[in-house]
């Protein structure tokens, strides 16, 4: 399957992360590793299987809806990168061209 | 018997007769701490302030005639996964590098009203992904028994702390071996409870149908204490069990195991597995014969797809978890220069706050959950899963618990395997079956490996919510080794030459 250097920044830049050329370098041939040992999965996995998605046989979880305190706005702030007027300031969010 | 090498248990007991203070405890641990950390590095963050004072709370409130648990006044290392107010949340990433969250996780308020004196944050694989602490962002946990080598992970710096008489409990997260491994590698017990059984509310999600929190100790009823004090319902976790805990004190008090079937897995040894390993669980395995047990093998055929079957869905869980850091709301934000985009600073931020592991199971996930791909990739994987539930539900009619070596060799040297992600992956060989089908497991020691005097794990899994077998295994295999060496493993330590720096020899 051979995954490349540039499959692999188009996997980071979906993932919102940004790779380095050396980490595009590195990653790229263990990734194909990886990857290429995982997929023996598909030996076994039979069309008459179901899949399991978790382990608990549990479906929908419902509770009472009760009001209760929420964190105070500070607390939360706090942690915050930048705030601005009592809110989370967030970089722009339109592109260069909007 | 010292306060450090004491067991909790015993520390109990010395608390409530009034012989010591929990100050005089929590003082002698935070002065082992102060003393052997710089070899360790066991130790993300260490509030010693705050341990005495919640010590001297647990006194006050001895003094005023309260009746406390078993487990008030005792110290407990707790790893950075576990949110908790006043101190920082690492995760062990430079992404959550400096953030205080703004509330417990239901288990740190759990430790707390139970009048546990949280000694301080321990080291780990960056949101827990390793087998070693390596990929931790800011530095890697020593294994007590020889410097050179791993503690194992991702719950290195908890299994260390123990191992080095820093705390007497600590607490970890198990999601394909991460309480057991560290254990097995570093001579200590950790159980990995039944998925769901413990509340994953307030800890850093991984791979959340897998992340289990767990207790580690240096005895099996220490576990069973912290067990029964961290487990339990908890309305806020929507994949917690509404069901009673099981007796797992009770349990670890007895030991009785006359009668019970144990079966051996017949796929986890042979090529792979350090010969020294094999035999120290061999020898196990005759010890609980003699006590009563019958020996049987069992053939598990599809736990040979486990490893590959978690390799792709836990990165797809870790792939959806952590979009969660994305610089806005808290934790490390890079390139905010008020020309960048959102999403331009996303995109920064994530590339130079993950560590390489992270990103590498980051975009596994992302690659196996992508159009054209999913079917083959991650629905396989989820049909394994089906086949290992399967292989557990058959072997579990069969007998009452499996067991196997917790992993295939003793701690490997720092550095060995950096370059080489499989070969680390190989680490959680035999834990990542019960995470997959979310019964209960746990480690414990069985000796030192003759091939190069580290310590072996034997593991011993259970069926779901019956983890009370567990500790009855566990109990019956610590009592009848201890009888034959004298004490613990890690008595020997303490009285070792290789553990000398640790200072606590000879005070049995």
């Amino acid at each position: 399957m051979a995954l490349t250097a540039a499959d692999v920044a188009r996997l980071g830049e979906l993932a919102r992360i940004r790779l380095t050329d050396e980490e595009l370098a590195h990653l790229a041939p263990q990734l194909d590793v990886i990857l290429a040992s995982v997929a023996r999965v598909t030996e076994v996995a039979g069309a008459d299987v179901p899949p399991t998605s978790h382990a608990l046989p549990l479906t929908n979880v419902f509770r009472d809806d009760v009001v209760i305190p929420s964190l105070p706005a500070e607390a939360v702030l706090a942690a915050a990168p930048a705030v601005e007027d009592g809110r989370f300031r967030v970089p722009r969010i339109l592109g260069e061209e909007a | 018997m010292s306060i450090l090498t004491a067991s909790a248990a015993e520390l109990s007991a010395r608390l409530a007769s009034g012989e010591l203070s929990a100050r005089e405890v929590a003082q002698a641990h935070l002065d082992q701490i102060e003393a052997v950390d710089d070899r360790v590095k066991a130790f993300l963050y260490v509030d010693g302030e705050r341990a005495l004072a919640a010590a001297d709370a647990v006194d006050a409130r001895r003094a005023a005639g309260e009746q406390l648990g078993p487990l008030a006044g005792i110290p407990l290392a707790m790893k950075d996964i576990f949110t908790m107010t006043g101190a920082p949340t690492t995760c062990g990433s430079r992404i959550l590098e400096g953030w205080r969250p703004p509330y417990n996780s239901t288990i740190t308020q759990k430790l707390i009203d139970a009048g546990v004196v949280v000694l301080g944050k321990t080291n780990m694989d960056e949101f827990a992904m390793g087998s070693s602490t390596e990929n931790s962002g800011f530095f890697t946990t020593h294994n007590p028994w020889d410097n050179t080598r791993i503690p194992g992970g991702s719950g290195g710096g908890s299994a260390a702390a123990l191992a080095a008489f820093e705390a007497p409990l600590a607490i970890g997260t198990d999601t394909g071996g991460s309480i057991r491994q560290p254990a097995s590698v570093t001579g200590t017990v950790g159980v990995k409870p039944t998925y769901g059984g413990t509340s994953r509310y307030g800890v850093v999600a991984m791979a959340s149908s897998l992340d289990t929190p767990g207790p580690c100790a240096r005895s099996v009823l220490d576990a069973a204490l912290l067990h029964s004090v961290m487990a339990g319902w908890d309305p806020r976790d929507s994949t917690s069990i509404n069901a009673p805990v099981p007796d797992v004190v009770g349990a670890a008090r007895s030991g009785d195991i006359a009668g019970m079937r144990i079966g051996v897995v017949t796929e986890f040894g042979g090529e792979g597995y350090q010969p020294g390993v094999e035999q120290r669980f061999r020898e196990a395995l005759a010890i609980l014969e003699g006590l009563g047990a019958e020996i049987v093998e069992v053939s598990c055929p599809h736990f040979d797809y486990a490893l590959a079957a978690y390799y792709l869905i836990m990165p797809s869980e870790v792939s959806s978890n952590l979009a969660r850091f994305d610089a806005m709301r808290y934790g490390l934000r890079i390139g905010d220069d008020g020309q960048h985009s959102t999403e331009e600073v996303m995109n920064l931020t994530r590339g130079a706050g993950f560590g390489a592991e992270a990103k590498r199971r980051i975009i596994i996930g992302t690659y196996a959950l992508s159009s054209g791909y999913y079917d083959a990739y991650y629905g396989s994987a989820q049909k394994v899963r089906t086949l290992i539930t399967r292989d557990f539900d058959a072997a579990f009619g069969q007998v009452d618990v499996l067991v196997s070596p917790t992993t295939p060799t003793t701690a490997f040297t720092i550095g060995e395997r950096v370059d080489d992600p499989l070969a680390m992956y190989k680490a959680d060989l035999c834990t990542i079956p019960s995470n997959l089908a979310g019964n209960c497991a746990a480690s414990i020691p069985c000796g030192l490996s003759p091939d190069d005097g580290l310590p072996v794990g034997f593991q011993v899994m259970a069926p779901p919510l019956a983890d009370d077998r567990l500790y009855r295994v566990g109990a019956a295999l610590e009592r009848e080794l201890a009888s034959r060496w004298g004490g613990g493993l890690l008595d020997g330590l303490a009285s070792s030459p290789a553990g000398a720096y640790l200072n606590v020899g000879g005070v049995r």
